[in-house]
């Protein structure tokens, strides 16, 4: 009963959220977009006027064709809905509609690398390097970390537990975007052992791509994982220095079982609650990518998308790319809130 | 759970991680004093302004390189201490301002610029010639400055592309063995004269205005083009990377510091206000919370500074709006424990007002928590915003650390191998950064009863 009132509440504030996100990106973008779209329009109409021969001629003097012009302006602006402000409930309202079908429209600037427009088929396309990328270096991250957390931990106080634990501090104060900066300098330029661009120059159905791709992966990477593994062993460690005090261990201890098969299968698995809920949340945060690490390496994927589109105010992938990120970010607030829920005992059983 | 700040202080200094953290701040404000002190305001404020930096190399690694290097590579010289000699005979006036430099370096300068301004009447004639470590006079450029009937004052600045230039020292080839033609005038001027090589010694620059009486030379500026340059080196529009790194300093500890205080205090009073007043105050004004908790920061920041202002003041209430959350949860809890003490539940029944409550008998009681939380909240303001500075959002006239890195990274300086622009502005971010998370961690652990043992 308590668990169910909790998701609830969860799902509702989450739901909120999502809603509340949507409408402040819209209403953010929306003006700026606007103004944009109809100067756009304009140019359109006035490119058009112009292809047809003789039209000019016709008018009897500049003025009359001028407002002529303005005329069929005026009329394509209503047609496309932008003669009312963006902020009109009609138009929030629908496109807050739409996006929650997932119909994000046409981009109107950017394009998926197979040309297409569409804002849906641009985030599917950038979506799966993103989770290549970032997911693979979340699953290395966490086998290091917890291997070396558990290690440290076992072992408190020691050489390897100083370097685990000073390394945490440090490299957290690193910004990860500079790290890359620095092994591209030391792998790309001095050593020249990969390359310092991540996207590969070979067009995409070229069966060398795969390959291509991976190669081209290898230091943003390697560079994810070197500051991130430090915070998830200090994250264990801790973990695990808590549960080796527990009574339960020196009984285990005194029975004259292992330290080894002490420390992998019993302190782990209790540790294992926390450290999977953990995993859940930086798994599923994986999959928004990093913006300014995907900037670093020209990485071709979601954080970079939305970069892009931003600095050209592509207001439908901005919308759509925003969607996409706010909605992953929250199941992953989700996921983690009800494994958390699951596994501490006064929320799961409730008053 | 009670602590006074005296108590904090004490129990501080015995933390060796805290008093590291509190020695790196103490360089790192020191460092912001002497900048604000010692550079001129002009350089800051002339940082994004190209003519500024005109004198400067580009793309120079730092200076103390050469201390490490098999080979000297040229330092970059900006020489405005000529020595000045005037003299007078038979009507004519003779105005010289010689340059001496000591050469010592395994490779040519890439190239050399005169600027002078000269004050005059009539058509005066300026030459300029060289004496070399080898005692060999070469003369570089004999020229006569157009001719006025007035005073008149003359700018010009003479490059070693001049061809004129390239023409003067071709008259010289017979003093050298090899043979100098399509050489350019620097590797001319620098060579020894038996082999193509620098030749490391003393030179003396001379340049003579010959005219009438008042004629003079003023600002002369003799710059020898190296490429090592200063105690960080240049960056590729030319500016001197030590002037951005301090100024950098005050910047970021400012942003840092006021992005932490303010959203500390917000997030501390919304709390503990959100816990004392309780029922459906503390659930509205927590769920309000938990939107503000769930917004995804980064994104929206990018879209405020492209839609809103990317002023650095802008960009400071912007990193507060998502800084206060996380306290706010926690000191809202600490507000509820506090709350049911007897001293307050004795100022209510004297009659105080919540206002004077919260603030004198609540707020007091969280101030250790406080202390550490904006220590803590320092790091992530400074980095975020270096963030946004990185990908080319941040405020474009101040020289922040993360915008050298973003110029870094707009001329492709990692892939160059240009470390020197890299490098330190991150070593600086990390550092700072650095002191805050040992200042943090040291008070956390006094002050959170769940680290004591």
């Amino acid at each position: 009963m308590g668990l169910k009132k909790y998701v609830a509440t969860r799902v509702a504030t989450l739901f909120g959220v999502l809603m509340v996100t949507l409408l402040l990106t819209v209403a953010l973008v929306g003006s700026n977009m606007d103004v944009i779209l109809k100067q756009g329009v304009a140019v359109q109409v006035r490119h058009e006027v112009a292809e047809i021969p003789g039209l000019a001629d016709s008018f009897e003097s500049v003025e009359a064709f001028e407002k002529y012009v303005q005329d069929t302006i005026d009329r394509r602006i209503t047609e496309l809905g932008l003669h009312e402000p963006w902020y009109s409930p009609q138009r929030i309202g629908l496109s807050m509609y739409k996006i929650l079908l997932l119909d994000f429209g046409h981009a109107t600037f950017l394009t998926s690398d197979s040309g297409s427009s569409n804002v849906g088929d641009i985030i599917a396309e950038k979506l799966p390097k993103t989770v290549l990328l970032f997911t693979t270096a979340t699953i290395i991250i966490s086998i290091i970390g917890i291997l070396m957390g558990a290690l440290s931990g076992s072992k408190v106080g020691s050489v390897l537990d100083r370097i685990t634990s000073s390394f945490a501090v440090i490299s957290s104060s690193f910004p990860v975007w500079w790290v890359g900066m620095l092994l591209i300098i030391l792998f790309a330029f001095t050593w020249q052992i990969f390359p310092a661009r991540a996207t590969p120059p070979i067009p995409a159905d070229d069966p060398g791509y795969i390959g291509a791709l991976l190669y081209h992966m290898a230091l943003p990477l390697i560079t994810i994982v070197l500051i991130g593994f430090g915070a998830w062993a200090y994250l264990v460690r801790n973990f695990m220095v808590g549960i080796l005090q527990d009574d339960f261990i020196f009984a285990k201890k005194t029975m004259g079982i292992p330290k080894k098969h002490i420390v992998y299968r019993h302190a782990l698995k209790n540790a294992a609650p926390p450290i999977v809920t953990i995993l859940a949340l930086s798994l599923s945060g994986s999959l928004g990518g990093a913006i300014i690490t995907e900037a670093v390496f020209d990485w071709p994927g979601m954080g970079r998308l939305y970069f892009e589109a931003i600095t050209v105010l592509d207001m439908p992938v901005i919308i759509g790319a925003t969607y996409v990120l706010t909605a992953f970010f929250l199941a992953s607030i989700f996921v983690a809130d009800i494994l958390y829920g699951y596994f501490d005992p006064r929320v799961r059983t409730g008053p | 759970m009670s602590f006074t700040t005296q108590d904090l202080w004490r129990e501080f200094r015995s933390s060796h991680m805290g008093m590291a953290g509190i020695i790196i701040l103490g360089t790192l404000i020191l460092i912001s004093c002497v900048t604000v002190l010692a550079i001129p305001l002009e350089t800051f404020q002339g940082w994004s302004n190209p003519n500024n930096w005109l004198y400067y190399p580009k793309a120079a690694v730092p200076g103390w390189t050469n201390l490490f290097l098999p080979e000297a590579i040229p330092e970059h010289m900006i020489l405005d201490d000529s020595v000045t000699y005037t003299d007078s005979a038979g009507g004519i006036t003779l105005h010289s301002d010689i340059f001496t430099i000591n050469y010592k370096y395994d490779d040519f300068p890439g190239g050399f610029i005169y600027e002078y301004t000269a004050e005059y009447t009539g058509a005066p004639l300026l030459t300029m010639s060289v004496l070399r470590p080898d005692d060999t006079l070469l003369n570089i450029l004999s020229m006569p400055l157009p001719p006025s009937d007035s005073e008149t004052t003359h700018t010009e600045k003479i490059f070693s592309t001049d061809l004129a230039i390239y023409k003067n020292l071709l008259l010289h080839s017979n003093e050298f063995d090899h043979t100098i033609d399509g050489l350019s005038a620097e590797s001319i001027i620098f060579s020894d004269s038996t082999i193509h090589e620098p030749l490391d010694g003393r030179y003396v620059f001379t340049v003579n205005l010959y005219g009438s009486q008042g004629d003079a030379i003023q600002d002369s500026i003799l710059v020898i083009d190296g490429k090592a340059f200063g105690i960080m080196g240049t960056d590729e529009l030319r500016r001197d990377l030590v002037v951005g790194l301090l100024w950098g300093t005050p910047l970021a500890l400012f942003i840092g510091l006021v992005v932490a205080i303010g959203s500390v205090t917000a997030g501390l009073i919304y709390g503990v206000y959100a816990g004392y007043k309780g029922k459906l105050t503390d659930e509205s004004l927590m769920r309000f919370n938990d939107v503000i908790y769930a917004l995804p920061a980064l994104p929206f920041l990018i879209i405020l500074a492209v839609t809103i202002s990317n002023s650095i003041f802008v960009m400071i209430g912007f990193l507060m709006i998502f800084g206060w959350v996380g306290i706010a949860k926690v000191s809202r809890s600490m507000a509820l424990q506090i709350k049911t003490r007897g001293y307050v539940e004795a100022a209510q029944m004297m009659g105080q007002s919540n206002t004077a409550i919260i603030f004198r008998h609540i707020i007091p009681q969280l101030l250790p928590y406080a202390f550490a939380s904006i220590a803590i909240s320092v790091p992530a303001a400074i980095t975020t915003e270096a963030g946004l500075s990185f990908l080319g959002l941040g405020d474009p006239s101040f020289p922040t650390w993360g915008h050298i890195l973003y110029d870094a990274n707009t001329y492709g300086a990692a892939a160059r191998g240009m470390w020197w622009w890299i490098v330190p502005p991150g070593m600086m971010i990390a550092l700072t950064g650095l002191a805050f998370v040992f200042i943090g961690n040291a008070l956390d652990a006094i002050v959170n009863p769940r680290l004591r043992r």
